[in-house]
């Protein structure tokens, strides 16, 4: 098939950037989306421009390094990561606009490179149980019931790639937060931390520029990983026990 | 064939031959008490003075992230490096199966002398018993640690934990977070790892690429590395250096790691005077999606597991074009039933592998290319009924639809091997240390624990007990004696080696020839596959060798690297990576050339049984190839391998 | 790197997660007022006397305990206190949410398609400028029933009678009309935000949520229960 991509280019953190239109031939339907993108680079490398820069690294979907906004969602038409979309979710002659996560809090790099460090500070603001090496406990010492466990896991598979943010039309930042207070909040090796878990994310949160949420419910619509809105209305719960208890 | 008359080795055309290594530090005494033994002899550095000390970590990976975060919470100032946007990223994130740890939660009989005992014969007796033991030992910590970190394992419903069994071993041993473990694992060193960052303790260095070793005095004291935004070359100084960067898979340019593992920190350090052992050492998975076309940029792993169930076959006639459901049962040829009758589709990692090239090179694969063969659920199905099947492997089969297009549950799954991990890496002895003084080396990126062949589930154990359990008491022992004097940014040192980096850039950059750095990774990568692979000969061997020498000559006259250093240039990182891949995948095959034997998974073809089986050959190659680098070539130094404890005998699965 | 930090982190006490507390819980509270205010309003259909006298009776509540129009008086300062908060939080989010979402210039995203999101409602589209018609309904409305103000359609000394009189023109209807439908389409999304901002969805979608049923259910009642009264009044002359 051949197609036509729109892609934003931007040199640099102080470029202003624009869509720019190139044409692929001879993709193939079983290529992955970068795939694709790579042969439009080997393209480019050869006519002597500069590729495409775009962030990417397992391509297997756990990593979240990879994340555009094609077609104006994030990570394209499927629930999935970008490097696991395949050019069969296209039809031949297609159009495909490719561009950054846009939010205050990921500045762009370079074309579709943004910087996601924020979410690295929001984790060091309160994501974490402190277990120094060596202190921990006999594991069988501590059950915990299946379904918590459960539960915890699935909000723990969030790949921290920052989609829920580029679909949210607020830039919120809060199912990914809201992703860790739960994984974190249900076992009860978070407990002790619970309340100033939720307090330093927050502030983070927000002290990095994201916006608020309004309960749209965009972003588990983009969610690789089906992380559950639900989430988020626990981060509301524990932040209001937490507030309650007069602990900000 | 067998190998009976010793004969001058051809592979002593392209080396040396250096020196044995006789220690490697491990404590003597009975194995259980060995590591006791050591850490209570080793060194301890005072609280106080461990806020002077500086230790450089590259790589956030499972053995780099988890070391960082205790080295940061014992009080030492730790930089820490990694060339993805963040920390979370590392490969480690990857891995599927599961951790091995010897709970013997399940009654079945394990224990650290069994979890031991199964890792050295899986390693097909190459692998040191010291420190596997140790590994062994500690593993049980790894998962108290882990659990206390919030890492949610796989629980049965009364609350504890569950195991499974993995990779051909008898006993359940396996702790597993569905088939995200690694993930879950490397999260929990992140999230550590974070926090000391939080502290204070722990400067983390996102986008940076390790590029050179520096060594003063005959001390690993620094690396270069370059900001990979803003394209500035660095200069970092320390007391120590770990490196934990990962193995170096990619050298196949397909394999299942990620696109930008590499191996130019643990090759640069190679250059700089570290021995880098059993290159050749590398495992083949047997159960990847097969590549679809020229384009493929990776391979993806679906987990062994599908082989409890799956029943692998080819079709009885060669190129058979038909459909697979056209192909009646007895036309079908399932050949591991056939030829392993005793384990079936069940037999190891490399014999699974080297059955599928088999068929496929007798022209009887399947899909494009001819480089597949069927594993077919349609019996399972009929066996335990969809819904079953669904809940045992459903997220697996969604996997390979998602990637294939095809339905697995009417139509059976084509696979196909394809590199996954590689036992060798930079030398270390028993204190994780390699030749070079201050220079430790942690994870996938040593050579230490695995001898030939990893088992499954012992690739995260090993990258977190180096992490948090080893290198903590062994790099405190070496840092006992420090601060060390500072090391100066001009000092002549440093300066030698930020200006070979920057020079090194300014050749790429300035070749501007006519061929792009992915065409030249990709044939690098045919050749290792073709004759670095699954199979190797001395013939095929040495004639890798000389191509990928004429390669690598071409490289550097035709390649083209678009762009300027002073910006993020993905091609001029992947140039420099590529570049450390020709000289590596030559030592690899240089290594395999010497290694006249057949051992875990490393298969040559000269050396085998009369059915075919891999023929190890202990009383000449029972040893540890350590090499040296040279400019003209590498220098071969042996370090004989003992068995004390597990007699060595050899594999069967018939 | 750059990133829009400001100076100094702000208290939880302060984010937008206790400001949609802010919003919720006056949300809440006004649309309390307006189920009781409703319940008020069907009494129209049980004729002059009875609905007069009922909002008289309203000037008393807790009498002797509280003087005359004291409740009222409460009831008015707790709904203005209300919708301030409710109002000034609205606004402080807003302004933050759109510098948070990255616009490059006037857009977003640059490409045409999928401009409406992928599951989003339409009432959640509209919550802002919904809001501002909401406003300014509030204040004229106020206006309309302040005794024999503005009073379209001519004075009266009867309530019953001003309300028959303003809905017996065409634009006073068409204005409240567009007025109810914003509350409704306000609520629909509302009182589901509301909920979940105090912790109460357990839900993995908005979609599949029963809170998300619930919520446009009210949102129809009260737009309804509202409209009943000019409609009838309008369509079918009742009260003339
Ligand atoms: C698909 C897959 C599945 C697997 N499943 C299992 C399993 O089930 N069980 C099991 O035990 N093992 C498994 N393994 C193996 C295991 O995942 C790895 O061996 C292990 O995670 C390696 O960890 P590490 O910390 O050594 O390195 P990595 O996790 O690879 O980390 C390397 C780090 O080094 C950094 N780095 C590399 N080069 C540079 C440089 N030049 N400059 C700066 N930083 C650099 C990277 O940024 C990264 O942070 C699997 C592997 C794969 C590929
Ligand atoms: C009858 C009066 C009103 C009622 C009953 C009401 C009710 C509500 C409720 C219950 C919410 C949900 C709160 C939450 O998500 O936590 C809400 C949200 C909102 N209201 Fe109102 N409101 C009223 C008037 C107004 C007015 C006058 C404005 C004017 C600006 C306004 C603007 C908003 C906005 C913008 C939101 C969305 C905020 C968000 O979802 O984050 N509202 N309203
Ligand atoms: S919550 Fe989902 S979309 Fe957001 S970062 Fe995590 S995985 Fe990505
Ligand atoms: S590249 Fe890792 S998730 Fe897509």
């Amino acid at each position: 098939m051949n197609i036509t991509v729109r892609v934003w280019r931007q040199k640099n953190a102080d470029d202003k950037g624009k869509m720019v239109t190139y044409g692929v031939e001879n993709v193939s339907e079983h290529m992955s989306f970068l795939e694709m993108l790579d042969v439009l680079n080997e393209q480019l490398t050869l006519s002597g421009d500069d590729p495409i820069a775009f962030d990417h690294d397992c391509r297997e979907g756990i990593c979240g390094a990879c994340g555009v906004v094609i077609n104006g969602q994030a990570h394209g038409p499927q629930t999935t990561t970008t490097c696991q979309l395949h050019m069969r979710s296209f039809e031949d002659g297609a159009v495909i606009d490719i561009e950054p996560w846009r939010a205050g809090a990921f500045p762009v790099v370079k074309d579709l490179v943004v910087d996601r460090g924020a979410f690295d500070r929001i984790i060091q603001a309160g994501g974490f149980i402190s277990a120094p090496t060596g202190s921990a406990p006999e594991a069988n010492n501590l059950p915990v019931p299946k379904e918590d466990a459960d539960h915890a896991f699935e909000s723990a598979t969030c790949i921290g790639c920052g989609a829920c943010v580029a679909a949210c039309p607020n830039g919120s930042g809060m199912l990914f937060t809201a992703a860790k207070i739960t994984h974190l909040g249900l076992l009860p090796q978070g407990q002790p931390e619970r309340d100033s878990r939720v307090i330093g994310m927050i502030e983070q949160h927000d002290h990095e520029g994201f916006g608020g949420c309004t309960n749209i419910g965009e972003c588990t619509s983009s969610c690789p990983k089906g992380i559950p809105l639900d989430t988020i209305s626990r981060l509301n719960r524990d932040l209001l026990g937490a507030l309650a208890k007069g602990k900000a | 064939m067998t190998i009976t008359e010793p004969y001058k080795n051809p592979s002593e055309q392209f080396h040396a031959l250096g020196d044995d290594i006789h220690d490697a530090k491990a404590p003597k005494g009975p194995i259980e008490k060995r590591w006791d033994d050591h850490k209570f002899n080793a060194k301890l550095v005072n609280p106080a003075n461990r806020r002077k000390i500086s230790v450089l970590v590259v790589g956030t990976g499972l053995a780099g992230a988890s070391a960082a975060a205790t080295l940061g919470e014992a009080g030492y100032h730790v930089k820490s490096f990694c060339y993805q946007d963040s920390p979370r990223r590392a490969h480690s994130i990857a891995a599927q199966g599961g951790i091995n740890a010897a709970k013997n939660y399940r009654n079945d009989g394990d224990s650290i002398y069994r979890l031991f005992y199964d890792t050295v014969k899986g390693g097909d007796f190459r692998a040191r018993e010291s420190n596997v033991y140790r590994l062994a030992q500690v593993s049980v910590n790894i998962i108290d640690q882990c659990v206390a970190q919030g890492v949610p394992f796989a629980r049965e419903y009364g609350g504890l934990l569950d195991n499974r069994s993995f990779g051909g071993v008898q006993v359940s041993r396996t702790f597993y977070a569905r088939g995200q473990t690694g993930q879950q694992l490397l999260i929990g060193a992140y999230q550590a790892l974070e926090r000391q960052i939080a502290a204070g303790t722990v400067e983390m260095n996102t986008r940076h690429e390790m590029l050179e070793l520096i060594m003063v005095d005959d001390r690993a004291r620094g690396i270069v590395v370059r900001d990979m935004v803003t394209g500035e070359i660095e200069t970092h100084t320390a007391d120590a250096v770990v490196l934990a960067s990962g193995g170096y898979g990619n050298v196949f340019f397909l394999s299942t790691n990620a696109m930008g593992c590499n191996t130019t920190a643990t090759w640069r350090a190679h250059r700089k005077g570290a021995y880098f052992a059993n290159p050749c050492y590398t495992q083949i998975h047997p159960t990847c999606i097969p590549v679809s076309g020229d384009y493929q940029s990776k391979l993806t792993l679906m987990s062994e597991s599908l082989r409890n169930d799956g029943r692998i076959w080819v079709p009885e006639k060669m190129n058979d074009e038909r459909l697979a459901s056209e192909i009646p049962e007895d036309e079908r040829d399932y050949y591991l039933e056939r030829i392993y009758p005793a384990f079936g589709n069940l037999v190891p990692r490399d014999i699974a592998s080297r059955a599928a090239k088999y068929q496929c090179d007798a022209g009887k694969g399947v899909g494009p290319g001819g480089l597949g063969v069927y594993l077919d659920f349609a019996d399972a199905i009929e066996r335990l009924g969809r819904p079953a099947v669904e809940a045992k492997y459903g997220n697996l089969f969604d996997m390979y639809a998602q990637i294939t297009g095809e339905d697995p549950y009417t139509e059976p799954m084509r696979i196909y091997p394809a590199v996954h991990y590689t036992m060798g890496g930079l030398w270390v002895d028993y204190d994780l240390q390699s030749n070079l003084t201050g220079l430790f080396v942690a994870g996938e990126a040593n050579f230490s624990e695995h001898g030939a062949n990893r088992l499954g589930a012992s690739a995260l154990m090993q990258g977190l007990a180096d992490g948090y359990f080893v290198l903590p008491y062994t790099l405190a022992n070496y840092l006992a004696d420090g601060p060390f004097e500072k090391v100066d940014d001009s000092h002549a040192a440093v300066v030698e080696a930020r200006q070979a980096v920057e020079e090194r850039i300014t050749t790429l950059l300035a070749i501007n020839g006519t061929r792009t750095v992915d065409s030249y990774h990709k044939e690098l990568g045919q050749i290792m596959w073709d004759y670095c692979g699954m199979e190797r000969t001395e013939e095929g061997l040495t004639k890798a060798i000389g191509m990928i020498r004429d390669l690598k000559v071409d490289f550097w006259a035709n390649v083209k690297v678009t762009g300027v250093n002073e910006e993020l240039n993905q091609t001029l990182e992947r140039a420099g990576r590529v570049a450390d891949f020709f000289e590596l995948g030559e030592l690899m095959c240089i290594d395999a050339l010497n290694r006249r034997e057949s051992c875990g998974g490393h298969f040559r073809a000269e050396s085998q049984t009369e059915d075919g089986e891999a023929l190890r050959h202990d009383d000449e190659f029972a040893y540890v190839s350590a090499w040296e680098y040279g400019d003209k070539q590498p220098t071969l130094h042996k370090e004989p391998l003992e068995y004390e404890y597990v007699e060595m005998k050899s594999r069967s699965y018939k | 790197m750059a990133t829009i930090q400001t100076a100094k982190r702000p208290s939880a006490k302060r984010s937008t997660v206790a400001l949609k507390y802010s919003m919720a819980v006056s949300g809440l509270i006004m649309l309390g007022y307006l189920l009781v205010h409703m319940y008020g309003n069907l009494k129209f259909f049980q004729g002059r006397e009875k609905f007069d006298s009922y909002l008289e009776g309203l000037d008393d509540i807790l009498y002797p305990y509280l003087p005359h129009e004291g409740a009222l008086w409460i009831i008015r300062i707790v709904l203005t206190a209300a919708l301030v908060v409710h109002v000034y939080a609205a606004v402080t989010l807003w302004r933050r949410n759109k510098a948070a979402a990255g616009f490059v210039g006037n857009t977003r995203y640059h490409t045409k398609q999928n401009k409406t999101g992928v599951q989003r409602s339409y009432a959640s589209f509209t919550m802002r400028w919904g809001g501002i018609i909401l406003l300014l309904f509030i204040i004229g409305h106020v206006a309309q029933m302040l005794p024999n103000w503005l009073s379209p359609g001519g004075a009266s000394d009867s309530k019953y009678d001003r309300v028959v009189n303003g809905f017996e023109l065409w634009w006073v209807v068409l204005l409240y009309t567009i007025g109810l439908v914003a509350v409704g389409f306000h609520l629909a999304h509302g009182f589901w935000s509301a909920l979940t901002t105090l912790g109460q969805n357990h839900s993995s979608t908005r979609r599949s949520s029963r809170l998300t049923a619930v919520s446009i259910g009210l949102a129809v009642i009260i737009a309804g229960g509202f409209l009943t009264v000019p409609f009838a009044i309008f369509f079918f002359g009742a009260g003339s």
